[in-house]
């Protein structure tokens, strides 16, 4: 009896002191990453508290650098320049695992069923498939090309577009280790990227070679691909082009997906119902990221250089430019957080991440990141295309 | 006077021994960070080819000029003249084939 309240008496303060330690559990629906694209970082952020939590090192070159997460939120997926796969967990801001998996890659995307993860690569071109919880390798599909836009689809499906060979391919992973490819060829001259609708039934792929889009229907791929606004630029002379635009923050609201025009400081509004232009905004230079607000209420657009310290706000469903803000030099990236109250601002040259209130418009807070780029929040987990 | 003023000014100017030391640091900047984004921050290719020294060698100063200032049609490398003097493209020409410097 003596010696059991000994016992109880030495074990109970430990068992208070490790409680006391044990960190708080917590979700992760708030958090996210930030892409420091010159140090090779990634920073965890929690945009209720809206700051940086911790800094993750190690992930080599990030100078284009892409993230999808793990169904629970937990764990981000990041894939670097260097051909670097690394999964980095949000809850302990600690490396998981990094494998390097090709020479240089520009982007990822997850399975729908949260289990594959495939990065799409330039050297070698192609794809490549991994184990979600392991990283590792379960299949790839060479494609003697540069791989642009590549997205996850409903069925277990991922489509992506060759950049040389001008070519859309559809795979199917029901079985991961043994992908089956449908292709579609000539769909156009050096299609740049793809975006999917969020619905998960149109693929969409920019051309950079040619004036016009190309439209994959996937509920009836046996229909094959069809060119859209075709010729948009009617022949005006194309202005340079000096950051290639990004289709995969693609926004679409109600009967209406806007997209950058292409050597033209405009912003194109597709009809969905006829899938032809229905107008086109005037915007400060090359559109870069068009993105809509949640709500699809408002679109946010960044640019390429020399218009890169600028962004501007389109109304819908007015197609007026109300607002154009100076972030910061070199504006890379805009990500809303989920319902729409904030977006997060990268400015690359002056090494900081502005929040903003998007009814307002006008800046929350700051913070410090050195040369950042991407801003990703987890409810990327539970997009189609992500 | 004048002449001295001349002189010195003539002396202060970076104009003719190209890029003065802050432009420099622009272009380099400017070659990393912005044809970084296509051809790799680390210049070792991405959407454009790779740029490191070993690519640049045996191609003439001229050749990789006019890319530059000029762009190449039917790719999607844009023309920089405009955003780029003449001295400032020697200046990166001469960066390319050397490489990095730190």
């Amino acid at each position: 009896m003596i010696k059991r309240a000994v016992i109880l008496a030495a074990v109970l303060p430990l068992a208070v002191a490790l409680a006391a330690c044990a960190p708080q559990p917590r979700g992760t629906g708030d958090l996210g990453l930030v892409i420091a694209r010159a140090t090779g970082q990634v920073v965890v952020v929690d945009n209720s508290a809206r700051k940086p939590l911790s800094t993750i090192d190690g992930l080599g070159d990030l100078s284009h650098a892409s993230v999808v997460y793990s169904r629970d939120e937990r764990y981000g997926y990041v894939a670097g320049r260097d051909g670097g796969l690394t999964k980095v967990d949000l809850l302990t801001g600690t490396l998981v695992k990094r494998v390097m998996q090709a020479g240089n890659s520009i982007g990822l995307s997850i399975s729908q069923d949260g289990r594959v993860v495939a990065v799409q690569n330039y050297e070698p071109g192609g794809v490549r498939f991994f184990d979600a919880d392991s990283l590792e390798p379960l299949s790839e599909i060479p494609t003697g090309s540069k791989v642009v836009g590549l997205v996850d689809a409903p069925d277990a499906k991922f489509v992506f577009s060759l950049f040389d060979a001008g070519e859309i391919w559809l795979a199917d992973l029901h079985d991961p280790r043994h992908p089956v490819v449908t292709k579609f060829p000539h769909v156009g001259r050096q299609p740049y990227d793809g975006l999917i609708t969020p619905d998960g039934r149109y693929y969409i792929a920019g051309l950079f070679g040619e004036d016009g889009l190309v439209l994959l229907d996937l509920w009836h791929p046996e229909q094959g691909t069809r060119r859209i606004l075709d010729h948009y630029a009617k022949n005006d002379p194309a202005l340079p082009v000096y950051k290639m635009p990004h289709l995969r923050g693609w926004a679409q609201a109600g009967d209406e997906i806007l997209v950058p025009a292409i050597g033209h400081h405009e912003v194109l509004v597709i009809d969905t119902t006829t899938w032809t232009e229905k107008t086109r905004i005037p915007v400060a230079g090359q559109p870069v990221f068009v993105i809509a607000r949640p709500d699809h209420r408002q679109v946010w657009v960044n640019f390429a250089l020399p218009d890169n310290g600028l962004v501007q706000v389109i109304d819908l469903p007015s197609h007026q430019v109300i607002d154009t803000l100076h972030p910061g030099r070199a504006v890379l990236h805009m990500e809303f957080t989920p319902k729409g109250d904030q977006v997060w601002v990268s400015a690359r040259d002056d090494d900081k991440v502005t929040i903003y209130d998007t009814a307002t418009r006008q800046e929350i807070t700051e913070f410090k990141v050195p040369s950042p780029s991407g801003v990703f929040f987890t409810a990327r987990a539970h997009k189609i295309g992500m | 006077m004048r002449r001295l003023l001349l002189l010195c000014c003539l002396a202060a100017s970076p104009a003719f021994a190209g890029p003065d030391a802050a432009r420099q640091a622009e272009l380099e900047h400017m070659v990393r960070q912005d044809c970084g984004s296509c051809h790799g921050m680390t210049l070792k290719g991405g959407l454009g080819s790779p740029l490191l020294p070993e690519n640049m060698a045996g191609k003439e100063d001229a050749f990789l000029a006019t890319t530059i200032l000029d762009g190449r049609p039917g790719t999607a490398m844009p023309p920089w003249r405009g955003m780029l003097s003449d001295e400032d493209v020697h200046w990166i020409v001469d960066y390319l084939k050397e490489g990095r410097r730190d």
